[in-house]
């Protein structure tokens, strides 16, 4: 129960791009086209679990043993800076198309701060190993769910009779605000 | 304290040192091998990615000519320089392209055109707008509109309009991508080699008499050029049209076509070319 209640704050009560409002950049950048938009909400999926097992582990095996909790930060950007490169290669391989259509996002999760958002929550909230796993999806789940309604959104905004002066960023900042605000309504639920 | 130093600079170093490693080993595994003349050719394009090669833009082009699948000349953007350039990069026959360029086939401005007595358009000055409803001031319905949608729509700042309400095309700076006889709603913009010099500067496809009414500068169709010219022009709709491969210039009696309609194209550049702004000449 208590790991299912972890997984649902995550993804939808605690949002990490609604509710907290990390990792904007991906979240307006790459919410064009649904299909993009979830592949790029797959590979932070990825990059965040793989942050919070390695995280975990690096922070409760190595740092608090030798008294190094001050080193949290550095390392933690160490990890996710190589996880990232890992992932770009991993695309790049797999899918040229896909490389392409992420274009310079893809690096940019490195300098994500839902990321180190994730393991800074995860070692400050003291989780446990299993926990911290659960967390990473759930943040995962969460952001790729905020990443594909808002390009759901966008798409048929591409369709809509927007004002002149309302087009492009404002209109998507708009709806960006009022989404937010939508999920405003999981508030207080856990 | 200093145990804590050590420690931490140890750790870092361990973890980047670790980091590291994996990555050499997932970069030899995961290895992509691109062809080097891809970039190599991408960087010499004009990046425009205008599509006049046919292709989704200058990376698709640099893809498709490396793996030999698109000739080199099919770039007219970038003109006969890049065109050595990727064959040489490539080691391929040069192939030649001839400079294309686009002709306003138009002259009925402000001054030549009539206007509409009875109503008179007040909506947007866009040409697409224009062609949709009302279809603009101009009683003429195949001429231009003059709301410079094709200057809008020109990446190389290779065009303007005039004072007489006319765009304009500098020939040097044109590339001949198309993207203005796209914009035009009214089709009077054609892609034309740059030596082929002959033109009908009208699309009025009116008879004799209305032709006669809405523009000065209109082809009235009174067919003495066609008559002449052993089939180099034909009549098409009460519009005579150059047929450039049976074309004989010196059967064509220019100095009879009362309006002026079939015309050399440096006709007009000679006239114009004093009205270039400073800062597109």
């Amino acid at each position: 129960m208590e790991l299912f209640l972890i997984f649902i704050s995550a993804a939808l009560v605690n949002n990490f791009v609604l509710a907290y409002f990390l990792g904007i950049c991906p979240f307006i950048g790459v919410s064009n086209k649904i299909s993009s938009a979830f592949s790029m909400g797959l590979a932070t999926t990825f990059v965040m679990t793989i942050t919070a097992i390695v995280s975990w582990l690096l922070f409760n095996l190595i740092l608090v043993p030798y008294n190094l909790e001050f080193l949290q930060i550095p390392s933690f950007i160490l990890v996710i800076a190589s996880l990232v490169q890992f992932v770009e290669m991993f695309i790049k391989k797999v899918s040229q198309p896909l490389y392409r259509a992420l274009g310079i996002f893809l690096p940019l999760i490195t300098t994500n701060c839902a990321i180190l958002g994730l393991a800074l929550f995860a070692s400050m909230r003291e989780y446990t190993f299993i926990e911290s796993i659960i967390f990473g999806v759930g943040a995962g789940v969460g952001f790729i769910l905020a990443l594909v309604l808002m390009a759901g959104i966008r798409e048929e905004l591409e369709l809509a009779d927007v004002p002149k002066a309302f087009q492009g960023a404002p209109i998507t900042l708009i709806v960006a605000g009022i989404l937010a605000l939508a999920f405003m309504g999981f508030a207080g639920m856990i | 304290m200093v145990l804590t130093f050590i420690v931490a600079i140890v750790t870092m170093g361990g973890l980047g040192f670790i980091f590291a490693s994996a990555l050499a080993v997932a970069d030899k595994k995961l290895k992509v091998v691109e062809d080097l003349r891809i970039a190599e050719v991408n960087e010499i394009l004009p990046n425009a990615n205008c599509g006049a090669c046919g292709n989704a833009g200058c990376y698709d082009f640099a893809v498709k000519v490396v793996q030999g699948k698109v000739d080199p000349s099919k770039c007219t953007v970038g003109g006969q320089d890049v065109i050595d350039e990727v064959s040489r990069i490539l080691g391929v026959e040069a192939g030649s392209s001839t400079k294309m360029v686009a002709r306003v086939l138009c002259r009925g401005g402000n001054a030549e055109a009539a206007q509409k007595e009875n109503a008179a358009y007040y909506g947007p000055q866009s040409c697409s707008v224009q062609a949709l409803v009302g279809g603009g001031d101009k009683l003429c319905f195949d001429g231009c509109l003059g709301g410079g949608e094709c200057v809008d729509a020109c990446q190389f700042n290779a065009m303007y309009m005039n004072d007489n309400g006319l765009p304009v095309v500098i020939e040097e700076l044109c590339t001949g991508c198309g993207l203005c006889a796209k914009a035009c709603p009214r089709n009077i913009i054609e892609i034309h080699p740059v030596d082929r010099t002959l033109f009908v500067f009208c699309k009025n496809h009116d008879d004799p008499k209305t032709s006669k009414k809405v523009c000065k500068a209109a082809c009235i169709a009174c067919g003495i050029c066609a008559r002449k010219s052993d089939g180099g022009v034909v009549m098409l709709d009460n519009l005579a049209v150059i047929n450039y491969s049976k074309l004989d210039i010196s059967k064509i009696p220019l100095d009879k076509c009362s309006t002026k309609a079939i015309d050399f194209v440096h006709a007009d550049v000679q006239i114009t070319e004093e009205k270039i702004p400073a800062e597109v000449s």
